[in-house]
């Protein structure tokens, strides 16, 4: 099967939607000519022109609510939103239009929208480039929230979001852009709400976000090693969650961590926390776990921004405390 | 008022006169009914502002959109809504067109292309700078409209969205009404400039001043601002200088404004003003806007009976249209 980049997973699944359905089209500060910030659009302008790729204005509340007026009226929008930190200047239309028109219309409207957005540390950005906030999305009734981590999984995953009748918060990893992984040729698409189990086990779950999914797979070799069986869950998309998977290893386990890298407080892995105590108490034999960005902005410096980040160091270390094993 | 009659057809002067009438009725009723507690929610009143629906509505054809705003029930009854579901929404009936999900400051029905009054001040702006960028796209030739307010024309998303049309030249007319307050802040306290108007200057498309009274005034500036549209030629900016006679929800006693301001703008009340002309160009007698008057005070009485005999929406149907 052909290897391909995370980032040419993106305009591949763009491309392939756009041929498909001629109202498909992408909006975003300098995604055409330029190809985008990380070059996931790179090749649409020179196929689709000005017309289907459009270089705007720098203004997030006008792409978005553009973006929003668009879809109401018979278009497809993939709204590109460059910092996941920018989506704060687009939060009215985001979160107070997008999400909520369709339900205070009474169902009449349809808002076929697509944010796609990218978030993450590690690459010295600093504080306003560096965050993850899929937790605000997600938390708001009426916006579907995806988080891919493969190339495989962007691009499946990419086509259903633009094939959605409802808004979609498409979010990529500015780290995962360059990493390759096999895609097919044949055209594909993955339903929302099934989460991945990227690798099998029975001593510990550790449901991992985005760009944790890699480092908890690199974990759980690591604790191969030493004997320690873990189940590596990406949930793949947050709303809609597949708490079905997740409870289903930890009824097998007895042990669950969630790592993801936005602020540990309020995070996606207290939802799921919550979830799994709800619907699988008497399963755990030890409490719940979370691995998660410390609370503080992301620092600049690398050293710090290592330090507050979690890495594969952090899943085994808490892993094995988990297990009584340090 | 003089020479208009060769602009305007008398079918399109009494469509604008019924649609005024039919605004200050609704109105009128909906402050008392909410006055008296029927009414959940809050009222924002358009009382005094008919002018501007109705000329501004007047210039456009039903597939055209607009957006509107908390204080949007004119713009909505005169793109075409109908009274009893109106009512049926505000009395939060299963029956309104919101089926009780939006309430009054949400009204919405995409079907005559209102794509919402809204909540949020200028959030309809951006709103209806997409559709407009639709209509481009899609070669429909169909143009969009964006009412909101002197508050409202501060806010960034005014000047990402005004911005955002200017560039692509897209087919959509920024209507202002501008009633001296946003809230209870007067405009010289909220702005440095006195003519928002003056702002289209800055994003590079006209800015045209109109008497928001007059309401062939407001349909000579929109309909023309929309024929440029519809060509290609982009946007246009029209304030409409207006006043509202209540406060900002029906419950505020607005004594933030003084006493002689409100007695001068009641005294050039667009309504009265407009059947004055009507009846001195020979275009309705005294007799027949009495006789419109009372047809649309049983067409309100018929509303407020629909509404009340609705059902109310189950508590679990707030589970659906998510």
């Amino acid at each position: 099967m052909r290897e391909m980049s995370y980032k040419k997973a993106v305009s591949e699944a763009l491309r392939e939607e756009m041929l498909r359905d001629e109202n498909v089209f992408c909006l975003g500060l300098d995604i055409g000519r330029f190809g985008g910030t990380y070059k996931a659009t790179a090749g649409l302008w020179e196929e689709f022109g000005d017309e289907r790729v459009r270089d705007t204005p720098l203004s997030e509340a006008a792409i978005a609510g553009a973006s929003v007026g668009a879809a109401m009226t018979g278009m497809r929008p993939v709204a590109e939103i460059m910092y996941i930190d920018f989506a704060t200047i687009a939060m009215d239309q985001i979160v107070n239009q997008a999400a909520k028109l369709k339900y205070m219309s009474g169902g009449q409207a349809k808002i076929p929208v697509v944010f796609r957005t990218q978030e993450g540390a590690g690459r010295a950005s600093a504080a306003q480039h560096a965050q993850s906030l899929e937790a605000w999305f997600a938390h708001i009734p009426g916006l579907k929230v995806v988080l891919p981590s493969t190339p495989y999984d962007v691009k499946g995953l990419l086509k259903t979001a633009v094939r959605d009748d409802s808004p979609v918060v498409f979010i990529e990893h500015k780290l995962l852009y360059n990493t390759k992984g096999e895609v097919p040729e044949e055209e594909y698409l993955i339903p929302f709400g099934r989460a991945k189990i990227c690798r099998e086990g029975n001593d510990i779950t550790i449901v991992a976000l985005s760009r944790m999914a890699h480092r908890a797979v690199e974990a759980a070799e690591k604790l191969a090693e030493e004997g320690i069986s873990a189940e590596i869950i990406d949930p793949r998309t947050v709303v809609p969650l597949d708490m079905e998977t997740i409870i289903n290893s930890v009824k097998k386990t007895g042990h669950l961590i969630v790592a993801h890298e936005a602020y540990t407080r309020c995070g996606i892995g207290a939802e799921i926390c919550a979830q799994v105590m709800e619907n699988a108490f008497y399963f755990l034999e030890k409490p719940v776990r979370r691995v998660g960005g410390l609370n503080v902005p992301v620092p600049f410096a690398p050293i710090m921004e290592d330090y507050v980040i979690p890495n594969t160091l952090n899943i085994i270390e808490a892993a094995k405390e988990l297990l009584d094993l340090r | 008022m003089d020479k208009k009659e060769a602009v305007l057809s008398n079918e399109l002067l009494e469509k604008i006169h019924r649609d005024m009438v039919k605004i200050r009725k609704f109105e009128e009723r909906a402050v008392k009914l909410f006055m008296a507690g029927e009414l959940p929610g809050f009222l924002h009143s358009c009382l005094g502002e008919e002018a501007v629906a109705a000329g501004a509505c007047a210039a456009l054809k039903d597939d055209d959109y607009i957006t509107s705003t908390h204080r949007g029930h004119g713009h909505v009854i005169a793109k075409g809504l109908k009274l009893d579901r109106m009512m049926a929404e505000l009395f939060a009936k299963s029956t309104g067109y919101c089926k009780g999900k939006g309430g009054s400051m949400h009204i919405a029905d995409f079907s005559q292309g209102i794509l919402g009054a809204n909540g949020i001040v200028a959030g309809g702006i951006p709103i209806a700078t997409g559709a407009a960028l639709s209509c481009k796209m899609r070669h429909t030739g169909q143009v969009a409209i964006t009412f909101f307010g002197d508050g409202a024309s501060n806010q960034g998303a005014f000047f990402e969205a005004a911005n955002f049309a200017a560039v692509w030249d897209l087919p959509i007319v920024f209507v202002c009404e501008n009633n001296l307050y946003a809230v209870s802040t007067y405009q010289n306290k909220h702005q440095k400039i006195e003519n928002v108007a003056d702002r289209a200057a800055a994003f590079g498309f006209p800015g045209i001043i109109a008497d928001g009274n007059d309401p062939i005034r407001v349909y000579q500036a929109v309909s023309s601002a929309v024929e440029r549209a519809r060509r290609g030629n982009g946007p246009t900016l029209i304030e409409c200088k207006t006043y509202k006679w209540l406060g900002h929800y029906v419950g505020d006693p607005a004594d933030y404004r003084p006493e002689d301001e409100v007695k001068e703008w009641k005294g050039k009340e667009p309504l009265g003003r407009y059947e004055h002309y009507l009846r001195k160009a020979g275009v309705l007698t005294g007799e027949k806007i009495d006789k419109i008057h009372e047809e649309v005070e049983r067409e309100v009485d018929r509303a407020v009976e629909f509404a009340r005999q609705s059902p109310s929406p189950r508590p679990e149907d707030a589970l659906l249209d998510i």
